[in-house]
């Protein structure tokens, strides 16, 4: 699944319009603990989380992931969506709660990590 | 044998807007070096792992990174505060990071222990009062 299909899947709005929607998603996570995250985090991940500053951005990109998605209509400050576009990852907000965006995410057949 | 690339980045205590840039540095450079892939995303997820715990942990101190032709190696120092058990930090889940580091999502307990993980070579020392050195090295096959 590309990252511009589960946009549509959950119904999710782009905060960094036209920026890697043409990814491969390989997997989903969900959690909050940034350093959690770092030791499990993986290439082509779809991460759904309620954090917004700045290192978020600096995780996703660094584990190579495909996308961040912000649930529950969250917003992103602007810092980390400038940093976002400029390392082109995709940054979705969705007024899904995370329990039911990764539901959707499993149903389509995306794996957890490997 | 010499270092086809070698930089030092220093790395200010608390200063968690600027955490993440030695890293993307080092992941650059390296991506412009042909490196990619597993020992890429390696690299990348350590040498974060250790500039966050400088900025955590840290009363300051710096990242190095040389690149030789069959081998990265990333060292950090500091200026203290030193660790008091090293097993224990070692240890999964253990973490003293404080209310700050916490509300950011930080201080789960995993740097270290990630940071092992990810190496293909760890080495860690410190003394209370003086500081911390994590030596860490990967293989480039």
């Amino acid at each position: 699944m590309k990252v511009s299909e589960l946009k549509t899947l959950i119904g999710a709005e782009s905060l960094t319009p036209g920026v890697g929607e043409d990814r491969e998603i390989t997997c989903g996570y969900t959690c909050d603990l940034l350093s959690w995250v770092m030791a499990h985090g993986d290439e082509g991940m779809a991460w759904v989380t309620v954090q917004t500053h700045l290192n978020v951005i600096a995780v996703a990109v660094l584990s190579d992931m495909a996308c961040v998605i912000l649930p529950e209509g969250i917003r992103m400050e602007t810092e980390s969506l400038d940093k976002a576009v400029s390392e082109g990852m995709a940054v979705l907000t969705s007024p899904l709660t995370a329990f039911e965006i990764c539901g959707k995410l499993a149903a389509q057949g995306v794996p957890p990590k490997a | 044998m010499d270092a086809l690339i070698q930089n030092t980045y220093p790395v200010k205590a608390a200063d968690y807007t600027s955490a993440g840039r030695a890293s993307a540095d080092i992941k650059r450079r390296l991506k412009q070096l042909g490196v990619s892939g597993d020992v890429l995303r390696r690299v990348a997820v350590a040498s974060y792992e250790v500039e966050l715990n400088l900025v955590i942990h840290s009363e300051g101190g710096e990242l190095e990174l040389a690149v030789f032709p069959d081998r990265v190696q990333l060292v950090s120092s500091d200026v203290g505060p030193g660790i008091p058990d090293l097993s224990l930090a070692m240890k999964e889940g253990w973490s003293t990071a404080n209310d700050e580091a916490r509300s950011l999502g930080f201080g789960a307990g995993m740097g270290l222990p990630n940071m092992k993980r990810n190496a293909d070579d760890f080495a860690i020392e410190s003394e209370v009062g003086k500081g911390t050195v994590i030596t860490m090295g990967f293989r480039l096959a």
